[in-house]
């Protein structure tokens, strides 16, 4: 069964795929580039929103990679390689295709249960319960769009420059924030019991130092005005919050 | 051709082109389990996939609803077509897309938002599939080191990471705006303890609270500035 999920019939079948999405983001950027110098924008503003989404993402992108290799034990390297680079999250991949083993009737999710009826129905399930997103996005991206931008053009249809839904998008993102925050002081404080203190700290930690080390790189970006940092800092801090959790 | 036709235009392709792609995507993904099922010899077991949907899908559907409603307007049109089809949004694309903003310092919901937004997620999109695609090639060299025991918490903590320098990043401009949700928050996990589990979901309550914050404040400098 290992030789038959890694075979490269199934290489090339992802593979495919996974081009495909490719050329998709490539066209999309090279659209919104030409856009970009198109409307006036800055030419090397728009290079370093594309050198600073680089730099952001090696680090997450890595992270994903031993979602790979973990699923890679039960499932071959081609499925989980095809789901992990296009549409799939990290977090939603491994329930799913446990949940499916279950129902499949193999039981623990493991190379050594895997028949090709039970992978077939694994990679069917785990396709079918997360692209509702983009199912959406094909039916409604355009009219929400519409309705809400509708709402910051004023009566000659030209864009306001700040509404309460600029102010809104940020709030949300500090919401989403405040709740991972949150949520790593409450499995420190009564992860291992109510009030117990005796919770993993680590994730604490390593947010603080990369918060740390954020002020840091903004520190020297805007007062020492090396702007070309702003294109590393995210990622600089990350690898050293990283790093302290090596060491604690 | 003036700027407003030029940028109708360009709206107008960015929806036929995230719509026929997005397509082509959905067909693809459900199309490969059958595809591959005929290669290796074993058809998926549809009633099994029917159970397991009710069972796991129907909370990700919904999940999936969610997630559309709340970072469409966030990344705009050519952001969100392609965020939902190379997935891994709140982990990655999300923050992403903000940290260029920020950078940009562009507001949401304008022309030069939706043309960074979809250059810091196809610029993103790209990386996962390069650096993913790169892994796959040297597995059997690369498996020992990142999956190495001393390696293993820094990898672990890749997302308080990122949440850390984002707090840092957004805290400090909107502190009266964050020390609410982030109070409130942290209570209800520190009382809640099974909730932990559960914090992708628990963005929206948070999200909705600071949102509520965020007008209130709007409303307050609106009446000031009258």
């Amino acid at each position: 069964m290992t030789a038959l999920l890694n075979s490269p019939a199934l290489y090339a079948i992802c593979g495919i795929i996974i081009a495909f999405v490719a050329i998709v983001a490539v066209i999309f950027m090279v659209r919104a580039y030409k856009a970009g110098i198109a409307v006036g924008m800055d030419k090397s503003m728009l290079k370093r929103t594309i050198t600073s989404s680089v730099t952001f993402s090696i680090l997450p992108s890595v992270g994903i990679l031993l979602g790979v290799i973990a699923l890679s034990g039960s499932l071959g390297t081609p499925w989980p390689w095809l789901r992990l680079s296009v549409i799939g999250a990290l977090h939603y991949e491994t329930q799913v295709a446990q949940a499916a083993a279950e129902q499949v009737g193999i039981g623990a999710l493991s190379m050594s249960n895997m028949t090709p009826v039970g992978f077939a129905t694994i990679a069917l399930l785990m396709s079918i319960c997360i692209p509702w997103g983009m199912v959406l996005s094909f039916f409604f991206n355009k009219s929400y769009l519409k309705k809400i931008q509708g709402k910051n053009k004023d009566e000659a249809g030209t864009e306001k420059k700040a509404g309460f839904g600029d102010a809104a998008m940020t709030a949300m993102f500090v919401g989403l924030v405040s709740a991972y925050i949150g949520s790593y002081i409450g499995s420190f404080v009564s992860g291992e019991g109510l009030f117990s203190f005796k919770g993993d700290l680590t994730a604490i930690i390593v947010a603080v130092v990369s918060a740390i080390v954020m002020a840091v790189f903004t520190y020297f970006a805007e007062k020492k005005h090396m702007i070309w940092l702003e294109s590393f800092s995210i990622a600089g801090s990350m690898l050293i919050g990283m790093l302290a959790a090596i060491f604690i | 051709m003036d700027k407003n036709a030029y940028l109708e235009k360009y709206n107008k392709g960015t929806h036929i082109l995230g719509r026929c792609v997005s397509a082509v995507a959905f067909l693809m993904l459900v199309g490969a389990p059958f595809l591959i099922g005929k290669i290796i010899g074993g058809m998926p077991n549809l009633s099994a996939v029917a159970k397991g949907f009710i069972s796991v899908g129907l909370i990700w559907t919904v999940s999936s609803v969610v997630e559309f409603l709340v970072y469409t307007p966030m990344l705009g049109a050519g952001g969100g077509y392609l965020a939902f089809i190379t997935g891994n949004l709140i982990n990655m694309k999300i923050p992403c897309a903000m940290n260029a903003k920020e950078m940009a310092g562009t507001a949401s919901g304008t022309t030069e938002n939706e043309i960074i937004s979809t250059l810091s997620i196809a610029a993103s999109s790209l990386t996962t599939i390069v650096v993913l695609a790169l892994g796959v090639l040297l597995l059997a060299p690369l498996q020992p080191l990142l999956q190495s025991e001393t390696l293993a918490p820094a990898f672990a903590n890749v997302v308080p990471a990122l949440f850390g320098a984002m707090a840092y990043q957004y805290f400090r401009k909107n502190i009266k705006l964050a020390m609410i949700p982030l109070v409130i928050m942290s209570i209800v996990f520190v009382l809640v303890p099974s909730l932990i589990s559960q914090t992708s979901i628990m963005i929206i309550p948070s999200g909705a609270l600071t949102i509520g914050l965020a007008y209130l404040i709007y409303r307050r400098t609106e009446g000031q500035n009258k």
